[in-house]
């Protein structure tokens, strides 16, 4: 309770500057869960979750690695691939470029190998950052590589699913990268190998709808949104506003579609204590 | 004349305006297993402009159903023949089309999301619905060129057009599941994993 009391005269603290002098750009981030203006280090420090209210921000791929896989151990595949622009959207190309400049990154998923207290396994995390982490030709074909490779190497898999669904920029193509991973999802499981699928903020669309829903274990993080139909196309369609706490990760344990809600502290432990089980 | 044996899955895709809630996929799953069961090839024909955007829908596993049924399909031992007969999007569409071989009516459709939903999407603009259909690729000779299907039904232009296109529909499923019957159970499920294995070309960098 002290604590929160102080975090609570923390963020009035920050409160009172932001009226005295401006915010400079980059340092502070708004809450959306608490609406309160936050200094970003703060939020940082905290695993990206705000230190006033809980609300969890989104995460990058370098701070997923570091918030579970033991330092220094990440690999990353080496699989340099690009899309070849399958509907010759001439906007496409230029967008990735700037958006590889801006994040640096060179597509919404990293897959490689890495230590989860000294247990080896095959990651992929997906990133919200680089065109809502949405699958287009390279993230299925790096992912069905994760995959390949775990078989290869006998190891449990873990996929950090967040995506907006597949990729609107390769057309059928990225609808096709859906089956391509379920497919080789099978060749996992006649290996007998484990996967973990981590849905995280937000999972929809063509992501939900394969390998998202597919692990032998679904994690998520509290408050995830999950689903298959965006909010927004649902309520057009049905022409009424949706109840409270719809597509959250606790109404999708509650309907049965995921395992269990895990915070992002207890996220290596748990991922650790399942491969444990599983060994 | 329809051979029992080419009658496997079909999924009812007729109701809810042609979008299926999860349950439809399920069903489809309990078909397919069936046909595995007794060893008959499967058949799904494709016309739906994807998967029901609903309360329920979301409750009862929308996405799960989707991807479970794409899992099975992936590994189920008897051939597979999928034919896009109208409108075939989304995953809705897909979850019944990892087959071994897509077939795909001549003015039929298939694409990612209908060229309304795809300009809202990318351009947040849902007017701009035509040029999307452009740019889309979704037309049967598009989708044959980015080897998304085998092959290309004919629709002739002529009075008895209905009965033709049956006709034909008719002997290409029965050449082809002959041609599928003649490879062992491995063979059936490895030409299917490698057809979708591939799909899409991308450039190493």
């Amino acid at each position: 309770m002290i604590v929160d009391k102080i975090k609570k005269r923390e963020v009035t603290n920050v409160k009172n500057k932001k009226s005295k002098v401006d915010i400079p750009i980059g340092k502070w981030v708004k809450c959306e869960g608490c609406k309160e203006i936050i200094y970003k280090e703060k939020v940082r420090e905290n695993l990206n979750i705000c230190p006033n209210c809980g609300h969890y921000f989104r995460m990058h791929i370098g701070k997923r690695i570091e918030l579970v896989i033991d330092n220094g151990t990440y690999e990353r595949f080496n699989i340099n691939i690009d899309t070849t622009n399958p509907l010759n959207l001439e906007e496409y190309p230029k967008k990735l470029k700037s958006l590889r400049e801006k994040t640096g990154l060179e597509e919404a998923v990293s897959c490689g190998t890495g230590n989860i207290k000294g247990e080896k396994v095959v990651i992929c995390i997906m990133d919200s950052g680089f065109l809502m982490g949405s699958m287009g030709i390279v993230v299925g074909e790096k992912i069905t590589y994760a995959i390949e490779q775990a078989i290869k190497l006998k190891l449990p898999l873990i996929i950090f699913c967040v995506s907006g669904g597949a990729r609107m920029q390769e057309g059928i193509i990225s609808l096709m990268q859906m089956a391509k991973v379920s497919a080789a999802l099978t060749k996992l499981e006649e290996a007998g190998l484990l996967y973990i699928s981590v849905l995280t903020d937000p999972t929809y669309g063509g992501v939900t709808a394969s390998f998202a829903s597919l692990g032998d274990i679904i994690l998520a993080e509290p408050k995830a949104m999950i689903g298959f139909a965006g909010p927004r196309v649902i309520e057009q369609t049905i022409k009424q506003e949706l109840p409270v706490g719809f597509q959250t990760a606790e109404f999708l344990l509650e309907h049965g579609f995921i395992d269990k809600i895990v915070e992002r502290k207890d996220m290596k432990d748990m991922l650790y204590k399942l491969i444990q089980y599983h060994k | 004349m329809q051979n029992k044996k080419e009658d496997g899955t079909k999924e009812n895709i007729e109701r809810n305006f042609g979008m299926p809630n999860p349950e439809s996929y399920r069903k489809g799953i309990r078909f397919m297993k069936q046909a595995e069961k007794f060893k008959r090839p499967v058949i799904t024909f494709i016309d739906t402009k994807g998967a029901y955007p609903g309360i329920g829908a979301e409750e009862r596993g929308q996405g799960e159903a989707i991807a479970k049924s794409m899992f099975e399909m992936a590994k189920l031992k008897v051939p597979i023949i999928a034919i896009v007969i109208g409108e075939g999007s989304s995953g809705g569409a897909l979850a019944i089309g990892v087959a071994n071989k897509v077939f795909m009516l001549e003015n039929a459709v298939y694409s990612i999301l209908s060229p309304e939903g795809y300009s809202t999407i990318l351009w947040k603009d849902s007017s701009r619905y035509k040029e999307a259909a452009e740019k889309m690729k979704l037309t049967a000779k598009d989708l044959y060129n980015l080897k998304v299907i085998d092959k290309i039904i004919k629709e002739p232009d002529e009075e008895e057009a209905f009965k033709t296109i049956v006709n034909s529909l008719r002997r290409e499923i029965t050449v082809t599941i002959n041609q599928l019957n003649k490879l062992s159970t491995e063979e059936i499920i490895q030409k299917r994993y490698e057809k979708f294995r591939n799909m899409g070309e991308y450039r190493e960098v």
